[in-house]
């Protein structure tokens, strides 16, 4: 209906088309104040080194449980260590550990979702089954069994946190690619003789890196949530690294007299994870793609 | 009889851009319904048709908003109404028949309760009353057995039946106004034939008005009384139905008219250049300007008003019309297309093919037993010369584009071979064919919107089969691409456009580019105008053939339109549940004697002439699995002859004119019959 007004603006390189996107996203309060909070914790987590007021492994005796005054901002924790400093410094591994965890779950949940539903038959079905009995293992306990044998390097937990969480995306990808697989321009692709991988990085990915991509960012905040848990149980960052989980964990005996050194994390990781939630719904409206009708799997 | 029932004043109907700038799709529509008159709403996609339609029983889709008018049912403005007074309304005075009834009748529930449901809506009928109602409602729309229809689901039910139900569910209420948007488009030939001899019956039995909407001539030609034509949302001409279509006196309309291939003709309509203007995009003058050939100056500055012509009780939009009173004897001619050369090598021939979709079960695998003895399509013998066109015609479930994929290699045969160029074999699996007859066999499919990826420019779309097949790049593959679109009438431009930034018509030929990018000396084109407005498949007819003329491709065309078929090809072949009926040049076939399927197929063929009546000869019953043994066409067959056609398959017989039928009666036999 709106055709020759879509004609109007008929040519945007990416770059424009990514700002358009942007734009629309910001367009509604809910999806600006996600990017708000987002653009904040990374910025955040880019500067807070040379911000810092205090050492955030210097232990003071001197300084144990003190509340919040003008020179500890938000307190201090039971070993005497400014809580601000480890609090605006407590992102930067969880930020960096379940980003790059996620960029492997969307490559090899991605890929592996869309050959699945490309090739079908016999390999689709043995995939689909692997993948559902990885589903039905409560992934903590695995990764806490992976921990425990390979150690809590950013290496060890970055591949496995992305294992963990691309089991989901296969199934989003699949159900993508189904949508797109019966069309007419698949069929005639395949009529033409192009190779199966062709096939893919031409036909279907251009049509389901949205749906992918926006699912990428729902399973970054998931992460987000799970990486925190494991550095909670003692699994994750090791001390004295700075980290919301671990510093949640520390604090919260004494929570009754000194909520400060809890209260200061809590809010950090949850004004993150909601910030990313509420900026992955955001793009899935920009792209159109509406996430409401679809459960996540 | 003069009674108005409902008139439109003035009615323009719009909605708000993303801009912020307000466009209309109905611009300034006034017409009148009197009691008992049967009105067509005729137009191409997007002309408003169906939102004047809609707005006729005060129902404005989500987004749009009337600007200005009113739209009186008796006295009252349905457009003023509240939703709790046009409850009232519809259904009672006002009822609709959807296009899909498939997708409007609720599959979990029994015909008989839906229908119920609407009589204790609409009337005050006790339950015995009703009851009785419901098989009297059945009985009229001609359902069969209409004592046990009321206890079955909507799936059980043809598409056609299930159209019968919407129609008995539309006149529970005893409605003075029907309203029905495209009832019987998705419809095969046949039942479409029956369904509007149907609503013809009805509207003489019942006196209801109807509103007949459609972008079909044919079949608005077989129901109307008055036609109204739309065109860019503005109404070009009114009048009555037999003025209209035999003396068009719009240019518009007039087009349209030469653009309907016709049974009657050989060669390929006459296109109409262009297409219709987007809404919002005429700012001053005449809609239909750019594409008028009578246009002149005055044309491009000034709109013209509807006019009322008293001689010819017709109101026309346009200055010049005079202009074309007295061309109307031209509608009947057609542009002679180059025949074939008859002489000429075979290029592909399909020997003793047949396909089945059954599943293969793992023991009759293990066993090496042929598990499917009746597979969906059998026995086709087709040899294609090169350079001819030859057709592939058929109702749904005949088997037509099943073949056509075995020829793609997208399905593999069961039985028999397809041998290309010089007697070889061609696998019927697609990996297992070589690149270059991987190229020499491109397909184009029937809707544009699925055949091309929304995600890429016409550029990334063309370069494909040329970057597969011939390895270009850089300078030359723009070189090419550039030729293509040439080829196919579009312009340099086009190439950093994305699908949906072209109309239907450019989208498929960006397809048809894509498909000769391969260089292929077999094109296999799947009802590729059935997604496409009749001016612009004239168009797409036009192209095709000279690009055939030009390059010497063979075409294997699929389609269930007879009137397409037989304005493309130099040969048809007639198929019913996978089984070839009927074969040969394409004159003859559409001549007498035929195969009786073909008979009932050409019977059903609906002219865009009120003289031209359907031929009713079988009764539109719809098979599901291809009879087992003896004739394909045993179960529909008007000229049955016994016991002979259940149990042996009939065999070939030339005639005269060299067209090959299967039938048991003698052919001779078969021509005096069917004098």
């Amino acid at each position: 209906m709106e055709n020759n007004l879509i004609t109007e603006d008929i040519q945007k390189n990416k770059l424009e088309k990514a700002f358009e996107i942007l734009k629309t996203m910001a367009s509604k309060p809910s999806g600006l104040i996600g990017l708000t909070i987002v653009l904040f914790h990374v910025v955040l987590a880019l500067i807070s080194p040379y911000i810092a007021p205090y050492d955030y492994k210097a232990i003071s005796p001197n300084t144990m449980l003190l509340a919040p005054s003008a020179e500890h901002w938000f307190g201090t924790d039971s070993l005497g260590r400014d809580v601000f400093t480890r609090t605006i410094l407590g992102g930067r591994t969880a930020l960096t550990v379940t980003f790059f965890g996620s960029l492997i779950a969307l490559l090899w949940g991605g890929l592996l979702g869309i050959f699945c539903g490309l090739v079908g038959g016999k390999i689709d079905d043995v995939v689909m089954r692997v993948v559902d009995a990885f589903l039905s293992i409560p992934w903590i306990l695995a990764m806490l069994l992976i921990v425990s044998l390979l150690g809590t390097s950013t290496e060890v937990l970055i591949p496995a946190l992305g294992f963990f969480y691309g089991k989901g995306i296969v199934r989003v990808a699949r159900a993508a690619t189904h949508d797109v697989i019966a069309k007419d321009f698949i069929v005639s692709a395949r009529a033409r003789g192009h190779s199966n991988m062709s096939i893919i990085w031409n036909e279907i990915i251009p049509n389901v890196r949205d749906a992918i991509l926006v699912e990428g960012a729902m399973r970054w905040s998931w992460m987000l949530l799970g990486f925190s848990s494991l550095s909670f149980l003692g699994f994750g960052v090791s001390p004295p690294t700075p980290d919301w989980g671990l510093m949640i964990s520390n604090a919260r005996g004494l929570m009754s007299f000194a909520y400060w050194s809890v209260i200061a994390p809590i809010v950090g990781l949850s004004s993150l994870i909601i910030g990313i939630n509420l900026t992955a719904d955001a793009f899935a409206k920009a792209l159109g793609i509406d996430r409401s009708t679809k459960a996540p799997v | 009889m003069n009674e108005i029932i409902e008139s439109v004043k003035n009615l323009s109907i719009g909605f708000n851009s993303q801009k912020g700038k307000q466009i209309s799709i109905l611009r300034n529509v006034s017409t009148n319904i009197k009691k008992g008159e049967t009105v067509g709403i005729v137009g191409e996609s997007g002309s408003g048709k169906s939102t004047l339609a809609l707005a006729m029983m005060g129902y404005i889709k989500q987004g749009l908003f009337p600007l200005k008018g009113e739209c009186l049912f008796k006295s009252d403005d349905l457009l003023k109404m509240s939703s709790r007074q046009l409850e009232k309304i519809r259904g009672r005075k006002i009822a609709m028949i959807p296009q899909n009834a498939g997708q409007a009748l609720t599959p979990n529930l029994k015909i008989g309760y839906q229908i119920d449901e609407a009589l204790r809506l609409h009337t005050d009928l006790n339950k015995t009353e009703r009851d009785k109602k419901i098989s009297e409602l059945l009985n009229k729309v001609r359902l069969p057995s209409p004592e046990t229809m009321a206890f079955r689901y909507p799936h059980e039910l043809s598409g056609g039946q299930q159209q019968r139900v919407a129609v008995a569910m539309a006149l529970a209420g005893k409605p003075d106004l029907l309203l029905l948007d495209e009832p019987t488009t998705g419809l095969d030939v046949t039942t479409q034939a029956h369904v509007l001899e149907l609503l013809r019956f009805i509207a003489k039995d019942t006196g209801t008005s109807m509103i007949y909407v459609s972008h079909d001539l044919g079949a608005i030609a077989q129901v109307s009384d008055r036609i109204v034509v739309m065109y860019a949302g503005e109404i070009v001409l009114e009048g009555p139905a037999r003025k209209i279509l035999k003396e068009p006196i719009h240019p518009y309309t007039y087009g349209l008219l030469k653009s309907i291939p016709k049974l009657s003709l050989a060669g390929l309509p006459a296109s109409m250049p262009g297409s219709q203007p987007q809404p919002g995009s005429i700012n001053e003058g005449c809609s239909f300007y750019d594409r008028c050939n009578l246009a002149t100056d005055n044309c491009k500055k000034n709109s013209p008003d509807l006019e009322h012509i008293k001689k010819l009780d017709t109101n026309v939009r346009c200055f010049n019309y005079k202009e074309l009173i007295n061309q109307n004897n031209n509608l009947q001619t057609s542009i002679t297309k180059k025949s074939n050369n008859s002489e000429a090598n075979e290029v592909l021939k399909l020997k003793d093919v047949s396909i089945s979709y059954a599943k293969q079960k793992f023991f009759d695998q293990l066993l090496n037993k042929i598990s499917d003895q009746n597979p969906t399509v059998k026995d086709i013998n087709i040899d294609i010369k090169k350079g001819e066109t030859i057709a592939l015609v058929g109702e749904s479930g005949s088997g037509k584009s099943t073949i056509l994929k075995s020829i793609a290699g997208l399905l593999k045969t069961k039985d028999g071979q397809i041998k290309f160029e010089n007697d070889r074999i061609l696998s019927s699996d697609l990996k297992m064919r070589n690149p270059n007859d991987l190229r020499a066999i491109q397909l184009i499919f029937q809707n544009p919107d699925e055949s091309l990826n929304p995600n890429h420019t016409v550029e990334q779309i063309l370069s494909q089969p040329l970057k597969l097949y011939f390895n270009l790049s850089g300078e030359e593959l723009k070189k090419n691409i550039i030729d293509l679109l040439k080829k196919v009438r579009l312009g340099e431009f086009y190439m950093s456009r994305y699908p949906r930034q072209l109309s239907g018509g450019e989208k498929q030929r960006v397809a048809v580019a894509r498909a000769f990018a391969a260089k292929p000396d077999i094109i296999l084109c799947d009802e590729v105008t059935s997604a496409l407005d009749v001016s612009v498949q004239a168009a797409v007819l036009n192209l095709l053939q000279q690009l055939k003329e030009d390059l010497g491709t063979t075409y294997v065309f699929v389609s269930h339109d007879l009137a397409v078929v037989r304005a493309i090809s130099d040969r048809v072949a007639v198929l019913y549940q996978g089984r070839l009926c009927e074969i040969g040049p394409s004159q003859n076939v559409y001549k007498f004697p035929s195969h009786p399927y073909t008979e009932v197929l050409l019977g059903a063929v609906l002219e865009p002439d009120p003289d031209i009546k359907p031929k009713l000869v079988a009764e539109d019953i719809v098979e599901e699995k291809p009879p087992e043994k003896g004739c394909s066409f045993q179960g529909r067959c008007p000229r049955k002859i016994g016991d002979i056609c259940n149990s042996k398959v009939p065999p070939w017989q030339i005639g005269e004119n060299g067209n090959a039928i299967r039938c048991h009666i003698n052919i001779e036999e078969l021509a005096s019959l069917q004098q």
